[in-house]
């Protein structure tokens, strides 16, 4: 019966998906079409080779990890796409003759930019975040993950999205709101594998063994249902045709920006740090086999950001036609916000106490480590730009990408780094990683590359800042804005080479947890068994 | 458990009690310095909601007691500027152009008031320094060869103007035939046209070709580049003698340009002729000043 329904459906999915590539007012919309095509048509001949199959027995004892090592290979997998597309659009702004004129409108900067940003945030981070809060929650509640296949759904339905999204920005199908380019047909997909995300984490809580919830997971489960209302809200379209990708924005002028910008800074609040925050309150005591710190400031600074931070979206248009009041709302939840920010960061830190000479011995800590410090940093440096005063220098500039980059190569990359090395010999039951050494050029690669991408944003940032708003003792703008550019140049080159050397780093991870799986001795084959009633 | 652990222990800190994974919390308190500057962070957002528009109300917001307003700020920053170079600009927007120079204050208004200008607007074609994009026809504006004249009446004659477009009635204009295209000239006479023209700018050139070229030019080029080759101001027509080109004076892009023409375009700036973003007369004037003052002025 189960069957039955899903070759109907797929059927339909088929049938709908040829029309769409038959009648596709843009490419686009085309090339989607045939692909949803290929994915529900293998599906449909899949699951109809099956009918009658006996379902394969589960022990309903044993966690589900086959779901977090695929998750394992796509986080890794679309970090390094994240990485190269980064390193190769920022050699295109020190170089412009990279954007190959026979590339135009595929390749050029326009393009890749949103397909690097997604890449990264949610690709790259997306995956990282859906392996190890099923993971998480799994070994926290002590029980097998709820809803059977489910998990495997919102695994692959996810990869559906980001080639979707992916080659939507290539192709030219765009919303041309940041972080929310994906088009109407990848929105409604996205909520869908959402929603399933949701009933997977909430089911497995429901279902947990342990008295209490822990910590890390209340940061996912903020994580999962703000991000829902974030997107639900931020992308109400009327599609212009159901045979086209183009759709209409409900929300107009000032209204559609700030609400964007609620999205926006909610996507880094929620996505970014909340899920982040998850992952590290279990990572980070794991492997310095440590108590968290303290109790009370996690519940503390969990309440006092999830409260905060989806005030501060309105920090991103000072000075513009948003209304005073509004901009000086989100200046001060915003710089409210610095406080509880840094709750993480101390409650991270300060776990180590007791075990800081793992610092010198375990380069996986080390790296958590620095993926904290550089948390600290930029929830400090954020709040201190969304001061009208300060933001009135920095806004679009480049001080803004670094304060990005800091806070996405350091904190969100180097919290994910030390979790896959955590995860990697557990989940494929090896002994240990194969080898440390690799670690260690990890993280100084990683770390430098870092420190060079930061310190050029900063600098390029506040010269340009300073060049816009140069006048002469008349009142008259010294610069024109070819200056600005030409003059930012050399540091242009600096923050590609930071990127080259991120890159470089996050190839030796791929080989050497590779080898990891490959070469090392195997540990006894019990699985990882949730503990008895 | 190590030695800290025992002291926390003995001091009664202890953990919650329970355990996910091996993982215990321990009971401390919040950090006094985290603490008291959350608090202190609280308090100085109190206030400053409370001097700063801050709050919505059912129809509009709080003010803030300090009547601040982003807009009243750059308003008053514009008023101040504009009232400390009021009188300025009056001069220069009534000022006999070719007068300009001999007032060292208005003339340095009106020069580093056009540099702006001209970076602001012009600099997209013309480069940020006034050079030009040769190949792409935007001519250099530091030589002394003029396309439409170099006095300073006639450069400010061409920005309010501009040339070759539709905005303005007055707008500079001139057309040369494409004599291959419309298949005035066949290619064989392009040829020898171009190779006279390589003749009289001094390059190297096929003299067989260029002695019938001479002819054709004056049947057909010297109404306007003369009968010299000088070229008319009064016509846009460039003077094909010198090295100095608009889109270049090789053989292939002469070739070009006598086979299919060219029309370079350039924007009327007057406010009189466009609705956003136009230049008024004290602005004309002064980037005709800044232009004028390059080098190249007449």
């Amino acid at each position: 019966m189960w069957n039955a329904i899903k070759l109907v459906v797929l059927g339909l999915i088929v049938l709908f998906a040829a029309l769409a590539a038959n009648w596709g007012r843009d490419l686009a919309y085309q090339v989607h079409a045939i692909i949803i095509l290929a994915v529900a048509g293998g599906l449909f001949v899949w699951t109809l080779r099956h009918v009658g199959d006996e379902p394969e027995p589960v022990n309903q004892l044993e966690y589900m990890d086959g779901v977090i090592r695929a998750g394992v290979i796509a986080t890794a997998f679309w970090g390094v796409v994240g990485f190269l597309a980064g390193v190769f659009i920022a050699f295109q702004l020190a170089f412009p003759g990279l954007n190959f004129e026979w590339a135009q409108g595929y390749m050029n900067f326009g393009r890749l930019r949103p397909l690097h940003t997604s890449a990264v945030i949610f690709a790259f981070g997306g995956n990282a975040l859906l392996c190890t809060s099923f993971y998480i929650v799994q070994r926290t509640s002590a029980a097998r993950l709820w809803g059977g296949n489910l998990a495997w759904f919102v695994f692959w339905g996810y990869q559906l999205f980001i080639v979707l999204a992916a080659t939507g920005y290539l192709l030219g199908a765009t919303q041309s709101k940041e972080y929310a380019e994906p088009e109407w047909y990848v929105d409604l997909w996205i909520t869908v594998v959402w929603v399933a995300y949701l009933l997977v984490f909430a089911g497995t809580l429901m279902k947990r063994k342990e008295p209490h919830i822990y910590v890390a997971n209340w940061f996912l489960l903020s994580f999962i249902i703000t991000v829902a209302m974030l997107h639900l809200v931020n992308n109400i379209t009327i599609p212009v045709s159901i045979w086209g990708s183009k759709s209409v924005i409900v929300w107009a002028g000032v209204q559609d920006a700030m609400t964007q910008w609620w999205y926006g800074h909610n996507a880094v609040g929620f996505f970014l740090t909340a899920g982040f925050l998850g992952m590290m309150y279990y990572f980070v005591p794991k492997q310095a086999e440590r108590p968290v710190f303290s109790y009370k400031l996690s519940i503390i600074h969990f309440w006092a950001l999830i409260f905060l931070y989806i005030w501060a979206g309105p920090h991103h248009l000072h000075y513009t036609a948003l209304p005073d009041w509004a901009s000086t709302l989100g200046m001060v939840f915003s710089v409210v916000l610095w406080m509880p920010s840094w709750g993480g960061m101390i409650n991270g830190l300060m776990t180590l106490s007791g075990a800081w000479d793992k610092l010198r011995t375990d380069p996986i800590i080390r790296m958590m480590v620095i993926s904290i410090g550089f948390y600290g940093m930029s929830t400090f440096e954020g709040p201190m730009m969304s001061i009208r005063a300060v933001n009135s220098l920095s806004h679009y500039t480049d001080w803004t990408i670094g304060h990005v980059h800091s806070g996405a190569l350091g904190w969100n990359g180097m919290i994910t780094f030390g979790a896959l090395y955590f995860l990697v010999p557990k989940l494929w039951n090896r002994e240990r990683l194969y080898s440390l050494a690799m670690v260690n050029w990890h993280f100084w690669l990683a770390t430098i590359g870092i420190v060079l991408y930061a310190a050029s944003m900063w600098v390029t940032g506040i010269m340009e800042g300073l060049m816009w708003r140069e006048v002469d003792a008349q009142g008259f703008l010294v610069n024109s804005f070819a200056d600005t550019v030409a003059a930012k140049f050399p540091m242009y080159v600096v923050r590609g080479l930071g990127g080259v050397l991120y890159l470089t780093g996050a190839l030796i991870m791929c080989y050497n947890l590779w080898m990891t799986v490959r070469a090392q001795p195997k540990t006894s084959d019990a699985p990882a068994m949730a503990p008895a009633e | 458990m190590s030695s800290q652990d025992d002291k926390k222990n003995a001091e009664g800190i202890g953990t919650t009690g329970h355990e996910w994974d091996g993982i215990e919390e321990w009971n401390n308190p919040l950090p006094r310095w985290w603490l008291w500057t959350f608090y202190a962070t609280i308090l100085w957002g109190v206030i400053y909601t409370i001097a700063y528009p801050a709050w919505p109300l059912v129809n509009k917001a709080t003010a803030g007691f300090l009547g601040y307003s982003t807009r009243a700020e750059v308003a008053e920053q514009i008023a101040e500027v504009d009232a400390q170079n009021a009188e300025l600009r009056t001069a220069l927007a009534e000022a006999d152009l070719t007068a300009i120079s001999e007032n060292a204050a208005l003339q340095n208004y009106a020069v580093q008031g056009g540099a702006a200008v001209f970076r602001a607007n012009c600099s997209q074609c013309h480069g940020s320094g006034a050079a030009g994009v040769q190949a792409a026809g935007y001519p250099n504006l530091l030589d002394d060869d003029w396309l439409w004249g170099g006095t300073i009446d006639e450069i400010a004659y061409t920005v309010a103007n501009g040339i070759r477009n539709e905005q303005s009635p007055d707008s500079h204009w001139s057309e040369m035939p494409a004599y291959g295209r419309d298949e005035i000239l066949s290619d064989e006479e392009i040829g020898q046209v171009v190779h006279y023209v390589l003749q009289i700018s001094g390059q190297e050139h096929d003299a067989a070709k260029a002695g019938p070229g001479e002819e054709l030019f004056l049947n057909e080029c010297s109404g306007c580049h003369m009968e010299d080759g000088m070229g008319d101001p009064t016509q846009g027509a460039p003077n094909l003698t010198d090295a100095i080109w608009l889109y270049g004076g090789t053989e292939a892009t002469l070739t070009e340009t006598v086979t299919n023409a060219r029309f370079g375009v350039m924007p009327a700036w007057s406010e009189e002729w466009r609705a956003a973003g136009g230049l008024d007369q004290s602005e004309i004037n002064a980037v005709a000043a800044y232009v004028h003052q390059l080098g190249g002025g007449q």
